[in-house]
C-alpha cells in the first residue's frame, strides 16, 4: 500500500511540476509574441515541454507524450533556426500550449480533451515540423530522429497504441546490448519497464547476462551487475528503439545493431556504440563512458537533450523549479504556522498589557525586552505571511488563454496586455480571485470591445486591447481590468434597469450610480445572452466574491473610450490594520483601509434630518452620520454626537459617510478570526479578532453598515432588487 | 434486551441548570472551562451571550438556562462553560455547575413524557432516570439559533 501511496505522491508532484512548466511555456510564448524573446527563451520553452514529455513517459501517459513530442519537435526546429517564427506558428504554439494544459488536466483526472482538436493540432505541428525535417541533411536533434523523415515517427507512435505489432515484410532485426549502470537505478528507472516498452515495438527475446554478478558477500546492493542481450524484430527505425532508452541513455551502455541488410553483426552497422565492452563492470565504466566523445550518430541526440538534463533528475519529473532553491511545503503546515504565529502575537500583546497593569514595565529593563519581543514577533509574523504570498503571474496567464479563446469565438481581434505580474498576494486571494477575474475578462472581450467593423467605423485600430494590471497600493493589491471598447452604454443600462424594475423610471441617477447598476443581481445588458458571458452569473456575483475577500470593486467608464473595472483587495486574509474603538462599552475594530479621516463633531456641524437621520458637515457638503451603537443594537437611544468621534469612511455605495463611535483607543494590526467557523456570518460584522486582554473584539463591516443605513436612490434600488 | 446495541454503556456529563439536572453525551464534549466575560454579538438572540476566545478561535456561548426558557444566568467566575462539538462547530454551553460523569446504557434513556411543553421537547432528547433523580439529555443540534433568527 505504501508503494501505491508513494506512486500517487510522485504522480502528484509530476502534475504540480507540469503546472510550473506550462507557466514557463506560456511566459516564453508571450515573450516571443512581444518580440522580446532570445535564444534562451526558446530553449526554456523547449526544456519545459521536454520535461513534461519525460515525466509523462514515466507514467505511461502516452497521449501526453505523443503530443508533447510533436510540440517539442517544432520547438526544436525553431531553436535550431530551421524554421522561422511566424504569426501562424506562434498561434499554433499558443494553441498547443493550451492543448498541452488540457492534456495534463485530463491525465490528472479532470476535464475533457477535445480529441478532434487535438488531432488537428498534432497534424498542424507535424506539418510545421515535417517540412524542413524531411531534409536529410538536418540534424534534427532531441528526438533521435537523425537522418529520418518525421512521418515514420508519427506512425510509430500510432503503433504504440496498438501494442505489440506483428512483424511485417519491412521488419528489421536488431541486436541490442543494454548494460545499466548504478545511476540508472538510482534515478528511479527500471529495466523491466524499458524492456516491456521495447517489447511493444515488435517481436523480442531478451537474455539476461548475470556473469558480472559478484559473490553475495561482495555484492553492493546499490550496484548494477546485470546486462541484457536483446533480439528485436520490428518495422521501426533505430530511432524508435533509442526513443525507448531516451531517458536512461546517459546511465547505461547501449549498443543497437541493425541486421536489416543481411550483414549481421557488421561493425559498420553499429549505430550507438559505447567504446567499452557492453559487459564491462558497471560502476567502473562510469568514467569510461563519460570521457570519450560520443558516437557521431548519437551526438546530436545527446547534446540536444543535455540542456534539459543538466539536472538529470529533471527527466524523471523531479526537477526543481528553475529559479533559485525552493522547497515544496504542504499548505496545511504553513497555515498551522500562521495560526500559531497569530497566537504568539496575541500572547505577546497580553503579556505587555499584564506587565503594564502590574506596573513593572517602567521600573526595570522589562519594557526594553518587551519592545524587542514585540519587534521580533511582528517580524516573524510578516515572514510567515510572506511564505503564503505568490505572484499573480499564473493567474494572469490563465486569463491570456481565456482572451485567446474568446477572441476566436467572438471573431474579434484582441490583444491582452498585462502589467505587474510579479505582484505578490496571498495564495488564497489568488485562488478565490480566479473566478471573478475570469468573468471580468470575459465581459471585457465579449461586451466591452466592439466588433472589428464597429471599431474601424469609430476610427479605432481593428485590434482591441484588454489590459490587466496588478499593483500594490497602500497595503492592498489593486487589480484593474480595462478595455478600449465602447464604454458602458448608460442609456441602455438605464432602460434595462427600469424594465427589470430595478429602479424607478424617473429616478435621478448619476453616471456612477448608473454604472453601479451593473452590480445588481439579475442584471445583464446584452439583449442576447451569449454563450460566453451569459453563464448564469453576472457582475453581482463578481462583486459578492470580491467583497467576500474583503475587497471592493468599482467601475470607471468613458463612452467611446472603454471601461475600467478596478478591484482593491487585501494582501492577506489573515491580518488587518484596524482602529480600535469603543461603542456603548463594547470594543470594535474598524478596518483602517475604510477610514478616510476622523473628526470630533462640533455642535454647529451636526444637523438632524427627519426623525431618525442626522448629517454632519463635511468638506462643504453633508455626510450622513451613522450611529454605530444603534445600528448594531448596542444601545436603544441615539448617542450624543458631541461626546463621540466621527470616522469618515468611503465606500463605493456612498461617497462619504461618518460613523459615530464613542472613543478611539488604539490603532494596530489585528489577526482576523472567522466568526463563521463556529457560528455564522453576522450582518455588519466582517470578522472577529482577539485583543491584548484576551477578549474577542468584532471587526466592523463598514460597507454593509453604510449600505443598511443609506437612504439614497441606490439603496432603494437595492431594496427593490431584493424584493423582486 | 433483544437489541445488543441497546445495552452498550454510554457516558454522559451531568450538570446543573438552575434547580434541574441535564446531561450531554461525553463524546461531544471537548473541554470544560470557567466563565470569562463574552463579547456580545449584534443581531443575536438574547440567549446567545456572545463570543469568547478559546485559545485563538472564536467560541459562541449559549446561556443554556435562557435557551430552555429559564431566567438568564447571572454568570460569575464560578459558572462553567462546557465546550461541545456539534457537527463541525464548537459551542460553549453556559451552565451553573458540572456534577458528575454518568455511565448508562442507551436503553436507560426514556422518551420524554407527554406533559412536556414544546419548547423543552425541542431541546431535550430524552430522560435518564437514576435512583430518584431525573436528568434530561440535551439535544445539541437544536441549541444554536436557526439561520432565520439572526437574519431579522
Amino acid at each position: 500500500m505504501a508503494t501505491v501511496d508513494g506512486m500517487a505522491a510522485i504522480r502528484e508532484t509530476f502534475f504540480q511540476e507540469c503546472a510550473e512548466q506550462l507557466t514557463e511555456v506560456e511566459a516564453g510564448l508571450a515573450a516571443m509574441d512581444e518580440g522580446t524573446a532570445d535564444a534562451e527563451t526558446i530553449n526554456a520553452v523547449f526544456r519545459a515541454v521536454h520535461s513534461i514529455k519525460g515525466g509523462a513517459g514515466a507514467f505511461q501517459l502516452d497521449r501526453l507524450v505523443r503530443f508533447a513530442h510533436a510540440f517539442e519537435t517544432v520547438l526544436d526546429l525553431l531553436r535550431g533556426g530551421k524554421i522561422a517564427l511566424s504569426e501562424t506558428l506562434l498561434k499554433t504554439m499558443f494553441h498547443s500550449n493550451d492543448a498541452l494544459a488540457d492534456l495534463v488536466a485530463a491525465s490528472r483526472g479532470g476535464g475533457e480533451v477535445d480529441e478532434r482538436r487535438m488531432d488537428a493540432l498534432t497534424d498542424e505541428l507535424l506539418s510545421v515540423g515535417g517540412g524542413p525535417a524531411a531534409d536529410p541533411a538536418k540534424p534534427s536533434a532531441a528526438d533521435q530522429m537523425d537522418g529520418l523523415d518525421f512521418q515514420p515517427i508519427t506512425l510509430s507512435f500510432d503503433e504504440f497504441g496498438l501494442g505489440g505489432a506483428t512483424p511485417d515484410p519491412r521488419a528489421i532485426a536488431y541486436s541490442i546490448t543494454f548494460t545499466p549502470r548504478a545511476e540508472l537505478y538510482q534515478k528511479g528507472n527500471e529495466t523491466a519497464r524499458l524492456l516491456r516498452r521495447l517489447g511493444q515495438l515488435g517481436e523480442m527475446t531478451a537474455h539476461c547476462d548475470a556473469s558480472a554478478l559478484p559473490p553475495i558477500d561482495k555484492l553492493d546492493p546499490g550496484g548494477a551487475y546485470l546486462s541484457w542481450r536483446i533480439e528485436l524484430t520490428c518495422d521501426e527505425g533505430p530511432a524508435a528503439i533509442e526513443e525507448v532508452f531516451d531517458f536512461v541513455v546517459d546511465d547505461c551502455e547501449l549498443t543497437i545493431v541493425s541486421r536489416q541488410e543481411d550483414a549481421p553483426r557488421s561493425e559498420d552497422e553499429v549505430r550507438v556504440v559505447s567504446p567499452d565492452s557492453p559487459l564491462a563492470e558497471a560502476p567502473r565504466s562510469d568514467v569510461a563512458a563519460n570521457s570519450p566523445e560520443p558516437a557521431p550518430n548519437r551526438s546530436a541526440a545527446i547534446d540536444a537533450a543535455r540542456p534539459a538534463a543538466e539536472k538529470p533528475a529533471g527527466d524523471h519529473g523531479k526537477s526543481e523549479p528553475a529559479s533559485g532553491a525552493t522547497i515544496r511545503v504542504d499548505l496545511d503546515r504553513v497555515d498551522r504556522l500562521i495560526n500559531l504565529v497569530g497566537e504568539l502575537v496575541i500572547n505577546q500583546a497580553m503579556l505587555s498589557q499584564k506587565m503594564m497593569e502590574a506596573g513593572v514595565a517602567r521600573t526595570s529593563g522589562i519594557d526594553t525586552v518587551l519592545g524587542a519581543l514585540e519587534q521580533l514577533t511582528r517580524e516573524i509574523q510578516e515572514g510567515v505571511m510572506a511564505t503564503r504570498a505568490q505572484p499573480v503571474k499564473p493567474l494572469f496567464q490563465r486569463m491570456a488563454r481565456i482572451v485567446r479563446e474568446l477572441a476566436e469565438e467572438t471573431k474579434k481581434s484582441v490583444r491582452l496586455r498585462t502589467d505587474g505580474e510579479t505582484t505578490e498576494v496571498d495564495r488564497t486571494v489568488i485562488e478565490r480571485l480566479a473566478d471573478p477575474l475570469t468573468h471580468m475578462i470575459r465581459n471585457a472581450v465579449d461586451h466591452g470591445l466592439e466588433t472589428r467593423e464597429a471599431r474601424l467605423a469609430a476610427g479605432k485600430p481593428e485590434q482591441g486591447e484588454v489590459r490587466l494590471s496588478a499593483a500594490h497600493r497602500s497595503g492592498r493589491i489593486v487589480i484593474e481590468v480595462s478595455d478600449d471598447g465602447g464604454g458602458i452604454n448608460r442609456a441602455k443600462v438605464r432602460a434595462k434597469a427600469v424594465e427589470k424594475d430595478l429602479i424607478q423610471a424617473d429616478a435621478q441617477l448619476s453616471d456612477g450610480d448608473l454604472d453601479n447598476l451593473l452590480f445588481l443581481p439579475g442584471f445583464s445588458t446584452n439583449s442576447t445572452v451569449s454563450s460566453i458571458s451569459g453563464r448564469g452569473v453576472g457582475m453581482d456575483v463578481v462583486k459578492r466574491s470580491v467583497q467576500a475577500l474583503g475587497g471592493r470593486i468599482s467601475i470607471a467608464s468613458r463612452p467611446g473610450l472603454g471601461s475600467t473595472f478596478c478591484m482593491s483587495l487585501p494582501l492577506t486574509l489573515a491580518v488587518l490594520d484596524g482602529m480600535v474603538v469603543s461603542v456603548a462599552d463594547e470594543t470594535f475594530v474598524v478596518p483602517l483601509t475604510a477610514i478616510v479621516e476622523t473628526l470630533r463633531p462640533k455642535k454647529s456641524d451636526v444637523h438632524g434630518l427627519g426623525v431618525e437621520s442626522r448629517v454632519i458637515a463635511d468638506r462643504g457638503g453633508f455626510a450622513p452620520l451613522i450611529d454605530v451603537g444603534r445600528e448594531l443594537g448596542c444601545r436603544a437611544d441615539p448617542a450624543d454626537p458631541l461626546a463621540g468621534v466621527a470616522l469618515v469612511v468611503e465606500t463605493e455605495i456612498s461617497a462619504r459617510c461618518a460613523l459615530l463611535v464613542d472613543a478611539i483607543h488604539d490603532q494596530r494590526q489585528v489577526v482576523i478570526k472567522s466568526l463563521e467557523a463556529n457560528y455564522r456570518n453576522v450582518p455588519g460584522i466582517a470578522a472577529a479578532t482577539i485583543l491584548g486582554d484576551g477578549r474577542v473584539a468584532l471587526i466592523l463591516d463598514v460597507d454593509t453598515i453604510v449600505a443598511n443605513c443609506s437612504r439614497g436612490a441606490f439603496a432603494s434600488a437595492q431594496v427593490l432588487a431584493a424584493a423582486s | 434486551m433483544s437489541n445488543a446495541s441497546a445495552t452498550v454503556a454510554n457516558e454522559f456529563i451531568a450538570f446543573r441548570v438552575g434547580t434541574q439536572e441535564f446531561c450531554v453525551d461525553i463524546m461531544s464534549v471537548r473541554e470544560i472551562r470557567g466563565w470569562t466575560p463574552a463579547t456580545a454579538l449584534p443581531h443575536a438572540p438574547p440567549y446567545l451571550r456572545g463570543v469568547i476566545n478559546l485559545r485563538g478561535s472564536v467560541l459562541p456561548i449559549v446561556d443554556l438556562a435562557q435557551r430552555l426558557s429559564f431566567p438568564r444566568t447571572g454568570a460569575t467566575q464560578r459558572h462553567v462553560i462546557i465546550v461541545v462539538q456539534v457537527e463541525n462547530q464548537l459551542i460553549g454551553l453556559l451552565v451553573d455547575a458540572v456534577s458528575e460523569i454518568l455511565s448508562q446504557t442507551t436503553d436507560a434513556i426514556k422518551p420524554m413524557p407527554e406533559v412536556a411543553t414544546d419548547s423543552v421537547k425541542s431541546f431535550v432528547r430524552g430522560m435518564l432516570a437514576i435512583d430518584d433523580r431525573m436528568i434530561g439529555l440535551i439535544r445539541l443540534d437544536a441549541i444554536m439559533p436557526p439561520n432565520i433568527e439572526t437574519a431579522a
